[in-house]
């Protein structure tokens, strides 16, 4: 069973990405959105535990719409975190099992 | 006889999430007219809410980023925005919106509303205001 969590809340803010990270495991997915994607740009207090996740096999994605409306470049997104539109939001979540909200 | 008093407004949030940031500059613009002392605080993901560029046709909702460059025009000319928070979030002073404003005791030259502050400075601010806004 694979499951898809997003994260619609920021890092600095709330638990809710600390919490998704200590659950999530290999052949899960991650997807940020909202104020969630504040999680995915480089050099951030953040960028540590999503490179950890990614090494235990966690995939990582972002929501783009969310990073325009912030003014956050998508260029600036980890290395390994793919830049998704709302069709890709859907196709992950046809492609998994499951969906887990951390809201 | 009007007393002027110091209000300092303190965002914490970034902007779309949630509706404080826009609350707060809809708060601090109709303040404005009532000629008080303001002095706005960016600090934690309040940061976000200066970021340039932003582009919300894809999300759907009025972007309102553009709003800021007109605090100067109604005498809101004291941006402070905290560096660790900054540092925090990956970002610099490059990466907000230069927010001015025409200064009347120097023949109308333009001016930077903006200034970086660490917390001791913050502290600083919080601690002589006389009123306290958080959003």
């Amino acid at each position: 069973m694979s499951t898809l969590h997003t994260v619609n809340k920021s890092p600095f803010e709330r638990n809710s990405l600390d919490t998704c990270l200590s659950l999530a495991g290999s052949g899960s997915s991650v997807l940020l959105i909202e104020d969630g994607v504040a999680g995915a740009l480089k050099n951030t207090a953040a960028s540590q535990s999503i490179s950890d996740a990614m090494s235990k096999g966690v995939k990582f994605a972002v929501l783009g719409e969310d990073l325009s409306a912030r003014g956050l470049p998508a260029e600036r997104v980890i290395d390994g975190i793919s830049v998704v539109d709302y069709s890709g939001f859907v196709q992950l979540a046809a492609d998994h099992d499951n969906v887990q909200s951390w809201l | 006889m009007s007393v002027t008093k110091k209000f300092v407004y303190i965002n914490r949030k970034a902007p779309y999430g949630t509706v404080y940031a826009l609350e707060s500059l809809e708060v601090v613009l109709i303040g404005a007219a009532f000629e008080q002392e303001v002095q706005l605080v960016f600090v934690d993901d309040g940061v976000y809410q200066l970021t340039k560029g932003q582009s919300t046709q894809g999300i759907g909702m009025k972007n309102f980023s553009k709003t800021y460059a007109a605090l100067g025009d109604y005498d809101v000319n004291q941006i402070y925005v905290d560096e660790q928070s900054l540092k925090d979030r990956g970002l610099t002073m490059d990466d907000l919106q230069e927010l001015t404003y025409e200064d009347e005791d120097d023949d109308w030259a333009e001016k930077s509303s903006m200034q970086l502050v660490n917390r001791e400075q913050l502290a600083a601010l919080i601690g002589d205001a006389d009123v306290l806004l958080n959003f």
